[in-house]
């Protein structure tokens, strides 16, 4: 199944669409290039051969402080064929905070990517484009910083109450 | 800060925003509903989360493997045992060992996981009355719970939060006497729930107030990510346990019950309650069975050792897993990443199914009306611990 839908993309949108694959593991797993991300989601989500219907979890990674990457990763499922498949996108960036690491939204193709998209964007600072409502969903609205990041450090306050744990600096 | 996401000046002459919660009992926890009314027409529901924020994923990713199952606990802190058994699962999958798990293991897991389902029901049940005005039903509702956490306690040491559940075992063995005493409980159980069922499930006042209200469609559940009893509840057939048949659920016998729409509509807030009822029913039929398997073929015996299969050091090569399973509200999913070197998660994403669940209630909730909504949120059966994590 894993070969047969790398190959349904490698066919509709050309041989660079897939960046690589590892189907070694226990879930196979299909990196896509960014830009191509929602156009490939609408497609496999409308295939009646693949018919991804529901969308089990997106979740943002943050690759490490010298990778300099961040990934999104996809877990799809089909409720009528019962298959699952595990896409990802990954996105450089040099992480300054004027500059996010920009990916497609697919809250078009999903409606339940819509507030994973927002938690992704809260806790990592991925921007997805083309989202309808993109603002913090888990963090207050004047929350600095985006908490997941590997190099994320505390503020020492917020909203006059102290929140840095000092028994950070005694390990 | 202006804490509103609609724009006061934007509104038409009959409209009024009015914000519901956080810090109200039909809430079911700090949920903050911002509603745009027109007299006693939701014109349009934008919910705010986040009151109970705790980010689980961070401290994953600062802590052990065996270290996170207390964290896991607080998700979803009226279904503990489940969340852990999903969660020592993944870990098990990802370390190869789920197969060595020793069938006695195994089944006390399923027993523990089936009651505290059974507990976590009836809070839902119980809780739903009383958000439409039945307040009889929630005292029935809590003394047969508190049966089921004193069985709990018994085992694990703790009334809500267990931490039973261990990656390659478990805590301890079952006390002496525990198999007998869960048999007694589901003996005197089954009538007090056929009780309840006729007090409430049946009741004429409760049905014209749930029946056609909050009607979910199947494609938009589906679109939505909706799982659990709201997605059976729209009428389609689909349980993780059947489906991807982890742990011993192959071997057990039970029936997926789904919302056929008897009383109104299919996918109605009727439908999603009653799923719920009959899905006790089945984890009733479910305990028994593992009470009888645990008192007969895979019985105590002095020298069995629930921790025997235990890692000494919990790392799994590097990989990437989702695992998913069903508990009570729906698709708990765990994305672990693991490096390969450490024993602790590169990234530990929790895939909450009342975060997803939850966010159908804009959809569920234009055009109803505003005491309709408490009845349409109560059918969600949302937890903001595991909302929020």
């Amino acid at each position: 199944m894993n070969e047969k839908i790398c190959n349904f993309i490698k066919e509709k949108f050309g041989e660079q669409a897939v960046v690589s694959t590892d189907f070694s593991g226990l879930q196979g797993i299909i990196v896509l290039q960014t830009n191509l991300i929602a156009e490939v989601a609408l497609l496999l989500r409308n295939h009646p051969d693949f018919y991804f219907d529901f969308l089990s979890c997106l979740s943002g990674v943050d690759l490490g402080v010298a990778q300099k990457q961040f990934a999104v990763v996809y877990h799809l499922s089909s409720i009528t064929l019962g298959h699952q498949i595990t896409l990802k996108v990954i996105v450089d960036n040099n992480r300054q905070v004027n500059d996010l690491p920009k990916v497609p939204s697919v809250s078009q193709v999903w409606r339940s990517a819509d507030w994973h998209e927002r938690e992704a964007y809260d806790l990592l600072g991925i921007y997805f484009e083309g989202h309808p409502d993109l603002r913090r969903i888990l963090c207050p609205d004047d929350w600095e910083g985006f908490a997941l990041r590997k190099d994320y450090e505390a503020a020492e306050n917020y909203g006059g109450l102290k929140i840095k744990w000092e028994g950070a600096k005694n390990e | 800060m202006n804490n509103l996401k609609t724009d006061p000046s934007q509104l038409k002459n009959e409209e009024m925003i009015l914000n519901m919660g956080p810090q109200h009992p039909s809430m079911h926890g700090v949920l903050r509903l911002e509603l745009v009314t027109d007299g006693e027409t939701v014109k349009d529901c934008i919910p705010h989360i986040g009151y109970l924020h705790r980010c689980f994923e961070k401290h994953a990713e600062a802590l052990n493997y065996q270290q996170i199952i207390p964290f896991v606990d607080r998700m979803d802190y009226l279904t503990s045992m489940n969340n852990d058994h999903v969660f020592v699962m993944g870990v098990e999958k990802m370390l190869g060992i789920e197969h060595t798990i020793p069938k006695r293991v195994e089944y006390i897991r399923v027993l523990v996981c089936e009651l505290n389902r059974i507990a976590s029901h009836l809070i839902a049940i119980g809780t739903y009355g009383m958000d439409i005005g039945a307040v009889t039903p929630f005292f029935f509702c809590f003394k047969e719970r508190e049966h089921i956490l004193n069985l709990l306690e018994w085992a694990s040491g703790a009334r809500l939060l267990y931490n039973y559940i261990w990656v390659g075992g478990l805590f301890y063995d079952l006390p002496i006497g525990f198999e007998e005493r869960c048999a007694e409980f589901l003996i005197q159980f089954k009538p007090k729930m056929e009780e309840l069922d006729e007090l409430l499930t049946n009741n004429s006042i409760f049905i014209n107030r749930t029946k056609n209200i909050g009607i979910l469609p199947l494609d938009l559940a589906i679109n939505y990510g909706c799982s659990g009893p709201m997605l059976r509840g729209s009428g389609l057939n689909y349980d993780l346990r059947r489906i991807d048949g982890y742990s011993v659920y192959p071997e057990l016998d039970f029936e997926v019950p789904i919302g056929t729409g008897k009383m109104g509509t299919t996918g109605d807030c009727w439908d999603r309650f009653d799923v719920r009822v009959r899905e006790i029913y089945e984890s009733i039929k479910i305990s028994e069975q593992c009470i009888k398997r645990l008192t007969k073929e895979l019985k105590r015996s002095p020298d069995f050792d629930p921790r025997a299969k235990l890692p000494k050091k919990i790392i799994p090569k590097a990989q990437e897993f989702y695992i998913r399973a069903e508990m009570p509200k729906g698709e708990l999913g765990f994305y672990f990443i693991a490096d390969g070197k450490s024993d602790k998660p590169f990234r530990c994403k929790a895939r909450s199914a009342s975060f997803s669940n939850l966010s159908v209630l804009p959809a569920l909730a234009k055009g109803a009306m505003i005491a309709d909504l408490i009845a349409i949120l109560g059918s969600i059966d949302i937890v903001l611990g595991e909302v929020d994590r």
